[in-house]
């Protein structure tokens, strides 16, 4: 009898051979799209792999550190104002304020996670919650610097990326190189460290694991790349608002992992997927979108809690462990 | 004395009387939010919209009945009775078969209640804003020793307490608190010795979100009653909730009082970002006491 959450392992790492296959895959219809698709679907599909990294992100320390961590959309937001701000304030160059937007986020990652790691799991998420919105209240307020409750707008963009082509090609290669990087961070030993802390933090703390330690710098990492999804989603909308790191930004984009599955990589990019076309297909009918996304995330919560994607891996595992048991016979 | 110290005396008791004045919304919220937290554990996200939903049902049972003080004193019990209610249905019919699951999930739950919340607010009121005046008899202000006082920041201040009373008497005095915080060190235990636990779950979410609906329903006459005017007031709380300790309703009042005032004097040294200084305040009681000032039912 294997534990649950061991079991779930076991799931994350069957999967882990589909997923090495499907990345060529991946990487090819990523650069074909856009000669096939009309230019709104390439500005969505844009707007989907930001999203799906900046859920991702989230997802490296929610689903496999077992971290509370309930206000992301504050790095996700701090990278988007430092990038914006670097492009229309200081007038840096592009690259320069590629590479400044995810240090920026992670080094509030490193502020806020010096403060919250000292706290166990609904303090340290219901802390990281209010200083967030602290976060959020300043870039609200300080309307000289960030443009207040308007957010900044037309954001001088270099010409190669300031059209919608343009922009998904350099969100499309980012976004991949992110995604085999946070692969890589989950499948290596810190990852695997992570991952034991989030199953049993005891006995994790016995074989000598410096817990804090790791969960610090999961958040430093998750704050980066959520950094660098921020700037992408400049790039692809060309300005930027206070809104997206409000704290109603950080529970959506839960439900996006939710929706997908914590336990796999990919879930988070499928739940943003989703959730986003839902959005934009929902839009056009009607404007109570809230309503029926707290009905599809009770849904979700009351019938799939682990997720579309863990659903359909348990589904396929428990086929393999018949097919498997039947064998012998 | 001279005239400056003076104004500058008068303005600082002024701060301090309307700090007050916020601190009692503030308790009286955060109080049903940090009482749900310490006897259900759930971390109720949609308390903010609760107490939307209080201000808005305020206003429209005192148009209802004429506007009046009447009306007002109506809507003061009537409001939160109804939210409440609705409260009691969220809890039988969802909550109810989520408790075994973990806060991560309990959040995102609420969540799903107070987009619903939201949205109904915004289908049965519309999405502009409304606004409620005070009853005469709060209107303008009382002198004393050449102080002008608000007389619905003094009105709130009597509400505080009573509040504060009532609640302590229901934790300590009734039989339903006791098994309450009973059932919040023990659960397990409280259901093997006879109690239904569900209902005792039921009923003390029922009397937190009653609290929230009497905090909108308090507020809905000071400002504008608006869409989103739900989604700072549960941050606020959550931080007061945090600083006091979870489930602790005395730390609740101790955190408001701190967040109310450093709030409101905080208007008088950096009126753009007087926001900064309360969670200045959150920030620096954290680091000294990492759980919170009181003791934490947890």
């Amino acid at each position: 009898m294997v534990a649950p959450s061991l079991s779930l392992a076991y799931r994350a790492r069957s999967l882990l051979r589909l997923e090495t296959l499907a990345f060529p895959t991946a990487a090819a219809v990523l650069f074909l799209l856009p000669l096939v698709l009309p230019e709104f679907y390439v500005y969505f599909a844009a707007l989907v792999l930001v999203t799906g990294l900046f859920a991702t992100s989230l997802n490296l320390v929610l689903g496999y550190g077992g971290m509370y961590q309930f206000h992301h959309a504050v790095f996700y937001g701090a990278g988007a104002y430092a990038f914006a701000l670097m492009l229309a304030k200081a007038h840096a160059p592009l690259w320069p304020a590629f590479l400044f937007a995810p240090l920026v986020s992670a080094m509030l990652g490193l502020l806020i996670g010096a403060i919250c790691v000292r706290l166990s799991k609904l303090y340290f998420g219901m802390l990281q919650l209010s200083l967030g919105s602290l976060v959020w209240a300043v870039v609200f307020r300080w309307y000289s610097f960030t443009g207040g409750g308007d957010g900044l707008h037309e954001i001088p963009l270099p010409d190669a990326i300031s059209t919608t082509r343009g922009a998904y090609y350099l969100t499309a290669v980012v976004v991949l190189i992110c995604m085999v990087l946070l692969y890589r961070i989950v499948n290596s030993p810190f990852g695997k460290i992570f991952q034991a802390i989030r199953d049993n933090p005891q006995r994790s703390e016995a074989i000598g694991v410096d817990i804090r330690l790791h969960q610090l710098k999961g958040e430093v990492l998750a704050a980066f790349f959520a950094g660098i999804a921020g700037a992408l989603y400049v790039v692809v909308e060309g300005s930027v608002v206070p809104d997206m790191m409000f704290w109603t930004a950080s529970m959506e984009v839960m439900v996006m992992c939710l929706l997908g599955g914590w336990y796999t990589f990919l879930g988070p990019l499928f739940g943003a997927a989703v959730i986003l076309g839902l959005r934009t297909f929902a839009g056009i009918y009607t404007d109570h979108w809230p309503l029926i996304l707290g009905i599809i995330l009770m849904a979700v919560i009351l019938f799939f809690p682990e997720g579309v994607l863990g659903l359909l891996l348990r589904r396929a595992n428990s086929k393999m462990e018949l097919s498997t048991e039947t064998e012998p016979e | 004395m001279h005239p400056a110290i003076h104004l500058t005396l008068v303005s600082l008791i002024q701060q301090v009387l309307v700090g007050l004045g916020k601190t009692t919304t503030l308790f009286i919220v955060s109080s049903g939010l940090t009482l749900v937290l310490g006897v259900l554990r759930i971390p109720n996200i949609s308390h903010g919209a609760l107490y939307m939903v209080g201000a808005f049902l305020a206003y429209s049972i005192t148009r209802m009945l004429g506007g009046g003080a009447a009306g007002f004193f109506a809507s003061l019990l009537l409001a939160p009775l109804a939210v409440a209610f609705l409260s009691l249905l969220a809890e039988r019919f969802l909550l109810s078969r989520l408790y075994e699951r973990d806060h991560l999930m309990l959040l995102l739950f609420t969540f799903a209640l107070a987009l619903i919340f939201d949205d109904l607010v915004k289908i049965v009121w519309g999405s502009g804003y409304r606004s409620l005046p005070l009853p005469a008899m709060f209107q303008g202000s009382f002198s004393f020793l050449g102080l002008a006082l608000p007389r619905y920041s003094l009105f709130l201040l009597c509400v505080g307490p009573l509040v504060a009373i009532g609640l302590w008497f229901l934790i300590n005095r009734t039989k339903i608190g006791k098994i309450s915080r009973a059932a919040a060190v023990h659960r397990e235990m409280v259901g093997a010795v006879g109690i239904n636990v569900g209902w005792v779950f039921a009923a003390v979410f029922m009397i937190g979100c009653f609290l929230a609906g009497l905090g909108g329903a308090l507020v809905a006459p000071t400002q504008s009653i608006s869409q989103g005017m739900d989604a700072s007031i549960i941050i606020e709380a959550f931080l007061i909730v945090i600083m006091g300790g979870l489930g602790n309703v005395w730390g609740a009042l101790l955190g408001s009082l701190i967040f109310g005032l450093t709030d409101s004097l905080g208007v008088l040294i950096l009126p753009q970002f007087s926001i900064v200084f309360p969670y200045a305040a959150v920030i620096v009681v954290l680091l000294l006491r990492p759980s919170g000032l009181l003791k934490s039912a947890w």
